[in-house]
């Protein structure tokens, strides 16, 4: 405290030079941080996050398999990760890539998610309301309660090797 | 002193400590990121760092293990002790907790030690210590599964004379074989150090896998000159349908899902030794089928030993887990034997498969979930309700065999002359023969459930025509035997 407040008297004394010096000293600690933390961002690959790029989703290894099926599958050719993955509205697709990218970021720096991965009921929805997206047409007559497994199966229960291809 | 401006300017020096503090943590917390991504990079572009030259005739896993150190850690666990439900990694005496046992191998080494084999780590150990080996003599044949053999075959057939080089590499294993079978045990284990080693799966050199146990090349190749349905092992139906040229190469035409069931079934399968030569020999040459092999032993005239109690020539199952696999559903739809016993792992970025070998049921999310996407506690229910109906149809036929034996006893002791027993004693060794292939097989009826259900159908049918066949062969007059005790729970 003895230190502190002869700090304080000080303070006074030269208190414009030393007000430049200390708003100097953060703004430049604030830089620092801003340039650390964005080329932590750049090193990860950040942006590309923001693509729909699917070489974006195996950056991390953890889809690899998942990548590779999808390059067998019969959807290879029509669609990416995206398209079936994230809603194609802009907030709700950015809100779901912000919700899995924080999910999917802890897990693979803490090392704590479960194996082997599995989708999440609330993807599961995003999933399903892609699959009748584009087959709207076939499936009009059977589609009734997209979400609700109660009264309505997802297309992948059978249909479950489209996306990425034979599971073994 | 003007205590509320030096007030304002305490608290304005608060704000900036708390802030360079905050941007101080901040700062640490993201360059621990950045150092957490730069490992995971580092992983996802070189995870195997060769610091030790292994060759072939490298059997210490110590070794290898500088170079792999992930897949040596996982393989050191299978030290580990752990029951499961019907089986699992600790030595408990199968005498003890099926009595029953001691009278179906009565005369042979099995009615004095039938301990549960231990994990990959005491393959040698529990050999040197079982009773089997210490009031019975055994041949160095034992020694080409429970070691690391190949190094010691290579060195022992160069002896022999078989030619040098490394194309000759079979040849020198095939004649270091038959000379180690050959010898007493007890001067051939002097000749090994190691529990299965890397060695024994894998091509130094290129780590791809290998199979180089000499009886498994004998006996797959018996089975790809059959015509025996392999869809399973499509290979084997590739090299007939190309007009079966020259032989049989697993290590050149399997391709690497069916090698990582290969590597395993070098070992855990059905054998017997072969003539004076106590040569190690699969029963493959007429199909994978119980009675297949059955019908092998047979035609050889071969039995492991004579009934004490009957005089039967009787077989000994061993532990049948590749041919009874090869009956199943996993099996044909295309599931390796490492796909549930040495799932894949993730460490890092780096994906490697366990070298941990053990039971499926103690590792269920790795190894039953990547293909079926439900909960952990609906998968252990289901393996262990088809456990359960096994173990069922398994005491079911314990007692089918007990009366047998009870039967030919009692027949036996009213004077029925031995020509008379013939029928009654070959009903047995079929019978016997049944049950102890799903007994000795290492997954309580799982890798094949209907099939095991049918060789136990099988096995009842025939003890109980034996029982009545020794009923029907008493002499006039002669009381029948008193039914048995059931030792069995429905």
């Amino acid at each position: 405290m003895l230190f502190l407040d002869t700090v304080t008297t000080r303070m006074k004394r030269v208190s414009t030079r030393w007000r430049i010096l200390l708003l100097l000293g953060l703004t430049g600690t604030l830089g620092l941080f801003a340039g650390i933390g964005t080329y932590t961002f750049y090193y990860a690959e950040g942006l590309s996050y923001f693509s729909d790029d699917p070489r974006a989703c195996v950056n991390c290894h953890v889809m690899r398999e998942h990548f590779d099926g999808w390059l067998k599958s019969p959807h290879h050719a029509v669609a990416t990760c995206n398209d079936c993955h994230t809603p194609t509205d802009f907030i709700g697709k950015y809100i779901t890539k912000a919700e899995n990218g924080y999910w999917h970021s802890k897990g693979f720096t803490l090392q704590d998610y479960h194996e082997p991965i599995m989708i999440r009921p609330s993807n599961s929805t995003v999933l399903q309301r892609n699959c009748v997206r584009c087959h709207q047409q076939f499936v009009s007559g059977i589609n009734t309660h997209v979400g609700n497994r109660r009264e309505m199966l997802d297309c992948v229960s059978c249909h479950r090797d489209v996306g990425h291809g034979p599971v073994r | 002193m003007n205590s509320r401006f030096s007030g304002r300017r305490g608290l304005a020096i608060w704000v900036y400590v708390a802030a360079l503090a905050v941007v101080a943590i901040a700062t640490f917390l993201i360059l621990l990121l950045y150092q957490n991504i730069v490992t995971r990079k580092a992983e996802a572009t070189q995870h195997v760092f060769r610091v030790v030259d292994v060759d072939d005739q490298t059997t210490d896993p110590a070794l290898w293990g500088k170079n792999y150190p992930r897949q040596y850690d996982s393989y050191r666990r299978t030290v580990d002790l752990v029951r499961t439900k019907y089986g699992g990694s600790e030595a408990f005496q199968h005498l003890d907790r099926d009595p029953i046992w001691r009278r179906i191998f009565a005369g042979y080494a099995f009615a004095v030690d039938y301990r549960e084999e231990r994990g990959h780590a005491y393959m040698l150990t529990d050999q040197r210590e079982t009773e089997r080996v210490h009031k019975f003599t055994q041949p160095g044949a034992c020694l080409q599964c429970h070691a690391s053999s190949i190094p010691m075959y290579i060195e022992q057939g160069l002896k022999a004379g078989a030619p040098a080089g490394k194309e000759n590499w079979e040849a020198q294993i095939q004649k270091g074989f038959e000379v180690v079978c050959a010898m007493p045990y007890s001067e051939a284990e002097k000749l090994v150090e190691h529990p299965v080693s890397c060695i024994d799966c894998h091509d130094a050199d290129t780590m791809n896998l290998r199979v180089s146990r000499p009886a498994f090349l004998n006996g797959i190749r018996a089975l790809a000159r059959s015509d025996y349905p392999t869809p399973h092992l499509p290979s084997i139906e590739r090299w007939r349908n190309e007009g079966r040229k020259d032989e049989y190469q697993p290590n050149t035409d399997a391709n690497r899902q069916e090698m990582r069931s290969m590597v395993c079934a070098q070992c855990h399968n059905e054998y017997y030794f072969k003539g004076p030569g106590k040569l190690v020999t699969h029963p493959w040459d007429n199909g994978l089928r119980v009675e297949q092999m059955e019908a092998y032993y047979d035609n050889a005239g071969y039995k492991d030993w004579t009934h004490q109690e009957t005089g039967a020539e009787v077989l000994k199952a061993q532990h049948p887990e590749f041919e009874m696999w090869s009956q199943g559903i996993h099996a044909r739809s295309g599931v390796a034997c490492a796909d549930c016993h040495m799932p894949y792992q993730r460490e890092g970025a780096i994906k490697v498969s366990n070298h941990h070998v053990r039971s499926p049921m103690l590792n269920v999310a790795a190894a039953c979930q990547s293909c079926h996407r439900i909960p952990e506690t609906e998968l252990r229910a289901r393996v262990e309700l088809i456990q359960d109906r096994n173990r069922a149809l398994l005491n079911r036929s314990q007692d089918a065999i007990m009366a047998l034996l009870d039967g030919v006893i009692h027949a036996k002791q009213a004077g029925v002359p031995d020509d008379q027993l013939a029928k009654a004693r070959a009903l047995q060794r079929k019978a016997q023969w049944r049950i102890d292939y799903v007994y000795a097989e290492n997954s309580m009826g799982f890798h094949a459930s209907q099939e095991a259900a049918r060789i136990l159908a099988e096995a009842i049918d025939y003890a109980r025509q034996g029982q009545v066949e020794a009923q029907s062969i008493l002499p006039v007059g002669t009381a029948q035997p008193k039914a048995p005790t059931r030792t069995g729970q429905d």
